[in-house]
């Protein structure tokens, strides 16, 4: 199986009044093609930082990253934005949907920005809405939605350029327990369908979902093995 | 990302704050709509001028005849009789000088049928029509056998026709001026007011010589009140008027410190010269309309900070999920231009509604060509340009995880 994200001796460091400070030391790690990992730390364990590195949102201080075989640290701001487009699906606990726009030009904003014509838009987006059970919702405004949906919007929009990657931030944080679940089974179907996802989580619950853990604390990585063993 | 989903982008941000857009648009509104009133106004006055200039006639010099001294008091220039028709022939012969037109002005009661009209009755020859750049509208002109054998022939302008002879054609018609009767030969064309207001088309024409002998009068025979000289081009100017000068300094048997008994007056000279205070004028309110034009543009810079200050998180969504710094600036420096060329078009409209409005109310001359709407148009894109890439340059350059981070 190909390796989806290879990081190899991976930190970062941020300026501060009192000089460098090392949010993430040095972290080597590997994820295939078709893992369902959850990462979990406490604030300020560097877990944050680690999935801005990885989702291209930002240069490494220290050491390689590969994502999809490409050497990330060697891409232009550019290049990055069109891997992001191509590689990854975000999923952020805000939903971050764009309030003016309705769930299918929502979901269909990525393929914009690849360069996708619009009937393509449409019915691909479409699609998406149908896949993770919102059919017929495209004309509703993110505000004309439950927290729920609007999070499975934002999962279909990360699924539109079809990404092997699926990173996910607190994808339940704003969701009660129920919806948490469904959405929850969501990601795990689409693991099942053979994408990749990474997500970020600070409840035990969520993580149990996952076939691996990765733990984070004080920007080192200190468990990485089965949920079951780090919880 | 096509051109047709970035405008819609922008549409959608733009209609998303209607009453935001407005007032912005409004900035750029009556700029535009202030240079293009300005130089409607501007145009429109320097073409009226021009047409004045135009009726003048080109390149012309002017000389009139000296100055009289009668019982002590200087009489001015013109009423000495020391330019002759003799001088007219030889300042002919100058090179460069295309014709020397002698004239010999006077006033004089004119009578047709019932109607009577007081009018200036003008000494001419044929030249002074092609001085002028007077053309006969119908009838035809005397000619210099007309004006060897001092024959009572007339050609009358607009006003006097119309005054005189109403609805009938004037040519053909046999006209009393001071008693004696004319046969009116031709009716001068129109050509309105001049530099100073007066009604050109005001007047009749005859042979000089008839002037002279059979109208008024006078115990110089052969003298004239003043020549008008055309030169061929503006640049002969300078040095036919110096030969001129010479020429006549010669004729005159003037001793060379002695003072000239006649002046040479550049009457293109002057002509440009207030034709040229008119383009200062409108060039002038133009740049201060373009002022307003500005202020517009730094509104527009002023909502797009705003606006990118407020869509920092839109702005971050856009960047993860793979929006290029070009899709970013493109975006938004669109939604500036999209602004300022709404408000231009509102603008330009309103603009040209105005020019109308001075022209019919105020009476003033309004003139608004193509290139003013083509001009504005630039400008204001220009200015959409201008302003907004500051604010869609901050907007690309956004560090994403921040942006996404911005509440």
């Amino acid at each position: 199986m190909s390796n989806v994200i290879e990081v190899t001796q991976l930190g970062k460091d941020y300026a501060t009044a009192a000089g460098a400070f090392a949010a993430l030391k040095s972290v080597s790690l590997t994820i295939a093609q078709g893992e369902f990992v959850a990462i979990m730390g406490p604030s300020g364990s560097g877990k944050s930082t680690f999935m801005n590195l990885l989702g291209c949102l930002d240069y490494p201080s220290r050491g390689e990253y590969k994502l999809d075989g490409e050497n990330v640290s060697l891409l232009s701001s550019d290049a990055l934005a069109a891997l992001r487009n191509r590689v990854i699906g975000f999923v952020f606990q805000g939903f971050n949907l764009l309030p003016r726009l309705n769930a299918r030009d929502n979901v269909a904003l990525p393929m914009l920005y690849r360069g996708a014509g619009s009937g393509e838009r449409k019915q691909h987006a479409d699609e998406m809405l149908a896949k993770v059970g919102l059919a017929g919702l495209g004309d509703r405004r993110p505000n004309q939605l439950s927290g729920g949906q609007q999070q499975r919007v934002a999962i279909a929009r990360a699924l539109a350029n079809s990404p092997q990657l699926i990173l996910a931030d607190e994808p339940t944080g704003n969701l009660d327990s129920h919806t948490s679940d469904e959405v929850m089974g969501l990601f795990t179907e689409l693991n099942h369908s053979g994408i990749t996802v990474v997500l970020v989580t600070h409840e035990s619950d969520i993580a149990k979902y996952a076939k691996r853990l990765v733990r984070f604390k004080d920007g080192e990585m200190v468990y990485d093995g089965h949920p079951e063993g780090g919880l | 990302m096509n051109a047709f989903a970035m405008l819609a982008e922008s549409w959608r941000a733009i209609i998303a704050n209607r009453m935001r857009s407005f007032l912005t648009m409004l900035g750029m509104i009556i700029g535009v709509a202030a240079v293009v009133l300005m130089l409607a106004v501007g145009q429109g006055a320097q073409s009226a001028i021009d047409e004045t200039i135009s009726s003048m006639g080109s390149n012309l010099f002017i000389v009139l005849s000296g100055a009289t001294t009668s019982g002590g008091q200087r009489m001015g220039l013109g009423t000495a009789p020391t330019l002759t028709m003799n001088d007219a022939a030889a300042l002919a012969e100058v090179p460069n000088i295309t014709a020397a037109a002698p004239v010999q002005p006077g006033t004089a009661a004119t009578v047709y049928a019932g109607n009577n009209w007081s009018t200036s009755i003008t000494g001419v020859t044929p030249d002074y029509l092609q001085v002028r750049n007077w053309a006969v509208a119908s009838g035809f002109a005397f000619t210099d056998a007309d004006v060897r054998g001092a024959a009572r022939v007339a050609l009358v302008g607009k006003t006097v026709a119309d005054n005189l002879f109403g609805d009938e054609n004037p040519v053909g018609k046999t006209m009393r001026i001071k008693q004696s009767p004319f046969t009116v030969v031709g009716v001068l064309e129109a050509k309105g007011q001049s530099l100073d207001g007066r009604d050109q088309d005001d007047v009749v024409l005859v042979p000089v010589t008839t002037a002279q002998r059979k109208l008024f009068g006078s115990q110089f025979p052969g003298s004239v009140r003043f020549i008008m000289v055309q030169a061929n081009s503006a640049e002969a100017m300078p040095a036919v008027e110096k030969e001129m000068n010479v020429l006549l300094r010669s004729r005159h048997r003037i001793a060379e410190d002695a003072d000239a008994d006649f002046s040479v007056r550049n009457l293109s000279a002057m002509a440009e010269a207030s034709a040229s205070a008119t383009r200062i004028m409108s060039y002038v309110l133009g740049a201060i309309a373009s002022i307003s034009l500005i202020v517009g543009g730094i509104g527009i810079m002023n909502i797009m900070l705003v606006s990118v200050t407020e869509r920092t998180r839109e702005i971050g969504i856009r960047i993860a999920i793979g929006a290029r710094h070009r899709d970013i600036l493109l975006q938004f420096l669109l939604e500036a231009v999209t602004i300022s060329l709404i408000g231009c078009l509102i603008g330009v409209g309103l603009g040209i509604g105005g020019a109308w409005a001075v022209q019919k109310f105020a009476g003033f001359p309004v003139l608004v060509t193509p290139d003013i709407a083509v001009l504005a148009f630039s400008v204001a894109a220009g200015v959409g340009v201008f302003f907004g890439f500051y604010p869609a340059r901050r907007a690309a350059l956004m560090n994403p995880i921040d942006a996404l981070r911005y509440q």
